[in-house]
């Protein structure tokens, strides 16, 4: 593995985080109440520092003079790589809650590899970040149990986000090349394997939540390669707005 | 006394012990419509910033308080017994806490 797949691999993890953490910043002053809009807000945050840490390393590896700003605001839509799943919108709260909690168990499973490996950055970013994933898995795996199984109307709701989001997940397992020089360095598990976790976690707290896992076997791909959804062009307008309007700012 | 149907669950109060072995202390409160969620809020809002390393979440209405009107009889009574705290101790060196 050299040190640019490294820096790639860092990109688009930190990329998926980047992206995530900015949906679930939408969510903020919108919670259904006071206190689930702290917690989400919480959960943006936690996203953001991930996503911080990655990206800071991933532009130092590359070694090209730029900074995880000028990755994240300088960047077009065709240059991220996060994951289809982590740019869908906030339709409603059952959507935001079926994306953010299959993130946080894609994010658990990769950060629990990773803060094994045999580099102090990666390894150090990923201990911290093994333990505000779990509790994210926790409290949403909260609301997937609570809303499946709560009034006809969440049921639905969460039924339907679930069906609307389910052809991204595949992305989650899918391998390229680089991929795959990570997993020989002992940086990631493989696609079959996150597969298996997945669909084991997605099953049972779905089952519990008296949801069906959806029977859709059209999965999406591209995100490794650029290629995404409309949402994120919409979304990078208004996060880079200032750099596009008044490049260089300063305050 | 409340027109406005409140929609934010049941009121906890919420009590945070900073270090193992000390008592827990009232931190404030949050709305939650059950254990699960209160112990969540509480989470979101209090523990945060290192504050402590214990929680509890209890029942605003499982906790009996005493009647503004009462202060008198509750209180009152022990102003000019000063005897009752163990101020005429020397205490040791090095202990904390007390």
């Amino acid at each position: 593995m050299e040190i640019l797949d490294l820096s790639k691999f860092c990109m688009r993890l930190g990329d998926s985080c980047l992206i995530l953490a900015h949906r679930q910043s939408e969510m903020c002053s919108k919670g259904p109440f006071l206190e689930e809009d702290i917690a989400q807000t919480n959960l943006g945050l936690d996203l953001l520092g991930q996503a911080e840490a990655l990206l800071i390393y991933s532009a130092k590896l590359e070694g090209k003079g730029r900074t995880a700003d000028d990755l994240a605001f300088r960047r077009p839509e065709r240059e991220f790589y996060n994951f289809m799943l982590t740019e869908q919108p906030n339709t409603d709260f059952a959507f935001s809650v079926v994306r953010q909690y299959i993130m946080a168990l894609y994010l658990g499973k990769v950060y629990e590899a990773l803060a094994k490996v045999d580099d102090d950055v990666l390894s150090g970013v990923a201990a911290k970040a093994v333990k505000e994933i779990a509790y994210h898995e926790r409290h949403l795996g909260m609301w997937i149990k609570r809303l499946g199984d709560g009034t006809e109307e969440s049921h639905e709701r969460i039924q339907i986000a679930l069906n609307e989001l389910w052809m991204f997940v595949g992305e989650l397992y899918e391998e390229d090349d680089l991929d795959l020089k990570l997993q020989e360095a002992g940086y990631a598990i493989s696609g079959e394997e996150m597969k298996a976790y997945l669909m084991e976690k997605i099953t049972a707290q779905i089952t519990e939540a008296t949801l069906s896992i959806p029977e859709s076997v059209y999965m999406t791909t591209g995100s490794k390669k650029g290629i995404h959804t409309e949402y994120l062009g919409f979304m990078l307008t208004e996060m880079q707005y200032l750099q596009r309007a008044y490049p260089d700012a300063k305050w | 006394m409340s027109e406005v149907k409140d929609t934010q669950g049941q009121l906890w109060e919420v009590f945070i012990q900073s270090k193992k072995g000390l008592p827990f202390k009232h931190a404030g409160s949050v709305h939650a419509f059950d254990k699960e969620m209160a112990i969540q809020n509480a989470r979101d809002l209090y523990t945060r910033r290192g504050e402590g390393k214990g929680m509890w979440v209890v029942p605003a209405d499982a906790i009996v308080a005493v009647d503004a009107s009462d202060e008198e009889s509750f209180f009152d009574p022990s102003n000019d017994k000063i005897y009752r705290h163990p101020t005429f101790y020397e205490l040791p060196e090095g202990l904390k806490n007390m």
